[in-house]
């Protein structure tokens, strides 16, 4: 990877880029507890998938034609 | 509609709905500006790439950190929405199958792979790259935001107009049999152009209510005045666009969903050389029959009409509400028949005969969820009222941006006839000078209407979704899903729980962001 080439200074660019960062510290920070919130405690505690839970492995179509059956009598 | 609800608990169903709701709100207040400044500032850098002034460059740079702030804080916004979908609307969700998710994933890599890369050039690249590949970068990164949104519209104009589509009895889902039907549906391209066209709005709104508090603290005058010339421009040329591609969206309505129509109008008997109502009592000759035919005299049915049926401008039979509720029995029945004789190992006649009777009514499938036929009108008041706010306010920035066009660019003739109308009625002093031009020409109560007119570009935006969102209910999608069918069956406390959570997370996020962004700009341009 020479200093000149493409990839180089495609790094170069991110690496610096980060690292003189002021305002983007803050908004990375911001940024990752968000996704934290988002990803680990929200989808993992509070958004599970429903069909996952109350169907079998491959029953899913099963589940959903009986609810849609079922809700229409 | 609770009477309608069988075994789902009737606040599962509000309580999924508002949750829905707050986060789709919550997504969508940075979900315009993103859109609306990556124009700005990709003219205002594109002036820099001619004239390579320092004065351009901090311009530039200024706008970009207010879009980086804003940028920051919408990432991932949009994603508990498809949470939301996994745990609150898992009948939907399954029901429809990869015409949903096509598009979705597409946004996700277009969004992840083509904003990350030209973001970070556009950031880190000033000294880096050459300044005709930071502007391409610049305008690529609003290009990349706004293909993200095509796709999203996408998704969201097929649940209001399904097409392309084929449903599957046995795996339960829709399948997509034209990917071109559903990502260049006449819905699509007119939410699309309807809805990026009027979130330039609320950028120019945004740029210049930033640049008017400038004028205000005499900080930063040449940046304000030159930002502000820019912005009038995109936003005069929204704010007309919003219009036509209102009107155009309008016509499509009156095709695919006339009862959101007759919400939207309150109108309950229709007929031929409708009005169109500015409130209750006080109408446009015509109005409505124009905007939803292109004639004067095109029939246009009201709420009533569509309960009971009517015939089409095309001389077709609408059918009434009742029959379409027996057809849609008919598919379910038809539906269970053949899911019992598939499961009983059914002769291939026996299973035909079932599929071609589902097939015949599928049309109407929804309807069989449907026990009173009142539960087909949407919810008149909120879309009356939320209808005109967004056109009201729409006709509002046009006067507004069309101004400021006129006094900034001092517009012969219409500058000072202005000017004199202004002195007429108090809004500037009898001695002010008959031209004036750059920040003499934005007098103090201009600018602060600049800046009260931030929140007005929010509700008239959000608005716009209400007659979206409303209009189209009871349907998750229309007249296949209704919202108590689409919904699953979970316990409302789980849902009120997360709906508190997500208002506190929201508060407190957009608490920050107005913080940061308030900071910015108080910092003002590097000049």
């Amino acid at each position: 990877m020479t200093k000149n080439g493409f990839w180089f200074r495609a790094f170069n660019l991110y690496y610096e880029g980060f690292r003189n960062m002021t305002l983007g510290k803050t908004l990375w920070v911001i940024v990752l507890i968000k996704l934290f919130i988002i990803f680990v405690i929200l989808k993992i505690f509070f958004f599970p998938n429903y069909l996952d839970e109350h169907s079998t492995d491959g029953g899913e179509s099963d589940y959903v034609a009986n609810e849609l059956i079922e809700r229409a009598s | 509609m609770t009477n309608l609800i069988l075994s789902i608990d009737a606040g599962t169903i509000d309580w999924s709905r508002a949750q829905f709701a707050l986060t789709a709100i919550y997504h969508w207040l940075f979900v315009p500006l993103t859109l609306g400044l990556a124009v700005i500032m990709g003219f205002a850098e594109t002036i820099y790439y001619k004239k390579r002034t320092s004065f351009w460059k901090e311009t530039t740079q200024f706008w970009q950190r207010l879009f980086g702030v804003n940028f920051a804080m919408g990432v991932a916004t949009g994603i508990i929405l498809e949470f939301e979908f996994g745990t609150n609307w898992s009948n939907y969700s399954w029901f429809v199958g990869d015409i949903f998710g096509a598009p979705l994933a597409i946004e996700g890599i277009v969004a992840f792979f083509m904003e990350s890369t030209f973001v970070a050039v556009m950031f880190f690249g000033w000294k880096k790259v050459s300044a005709g590949f930071h502007l391409a970068s610049t305008w690529l990164t609003g290009a990349g935001a706004t293909i993200s949104a095509w796709w999203i519209l996408v998704a969201n104009s097929w649940m209001q107009y399904p097409v392309g589509c084929n449903f599957n009895p046995d795996t339960m889902r829709n399948e997509m049999t034209s990917f071109f039907d559903v990502a260049l549906s006449p819905f699509a391209i007119d939410k699309f152009c309807h809805t990026v066209i009027s979130s330039w709005i609320i950028g120019a709104v945004f740029v210049v209510a930033v640049s008017c508090w400038f004028l205000l603290k005499k900080r930063h005058i040449c940046m304000a005045v030159q930002s502000i010339r820019i912005a009038v421009v995109v936003g005069l040329f929204a704010a007309l666009g919003a219009g036509l591609t209102g009107h155009k969206s309008g016509q499509t309505i009156a095709q695919v969903q006339p009862m959101k129509l007759a919400a939207m109008e309150a109108l309950y008997e229709g007929g031929t050389e409708q009005g169109l109502k500015i409130v209750e009592g006080i109408e446009i000759p015509y109005g409505l029959s124009m905007m939803a035919t292109n004639t004067l005299d095109g029939y246009v049915p009201g709420i009533n009409n569509l309960l009971n049926g009517y015939i089409k401008n095309d001389g077709t039979i609408e059918p009434s509400a009742d029959e379409k509720i027996q057809r849609g029995k008919i598919a379910i029945q038809a539906l269970a028949d053949y899911r019992k004789a598939k499961a009983d190992d059914a002769d291939e006649a026996t299973l035909a005969e079932h599929l071609a009777l589902l097939e015949t009514n599928y049309q109407y499938f929804g309807y069989g969820y449907v026990k009173d036929k009142k539960d087909l009108i949407p919810p008149i008041f909120l879309n009356f009222w939320a209808f005109r706010i967004m056109v009201g306010l729409g006709c509002l920035f046009i006067l507004f941006f069309g101004l400021i066009f006129i006094l900034i660019y001092d517009i012969p003739y219409l500058s000072l006839i202005c000017r004199r109308l202004l002195s007429a009625i108090g809004l500037l002093p009898e001695t002010a000078s008959d031209k004036a031009s750059g920040a003499d020409a934005m007098p103090q109560w201009l600018c602060w209407a600049a800046i009260i007119m931030v929140p007005l570009a929010y509700l008239a935006s959000e608005s716009g979704w209400l007659v979206a969102e409303f209009g189209r209910q009871p349907w998750t999608i229309q007249d296949m899903l209704p919202t108590w069918v689409a919904v699953s069956d979970l316990q409302s406390s789980s849902i009120i729980t997360t709906f508190f959570i997500f208002l506190i997370l929201f508060t407190t996020m957009l608490a920050i962001e107005i913080n940061i962004l308030i900071k910015q700009i108080k910092k003002g341009p590097a000049l």
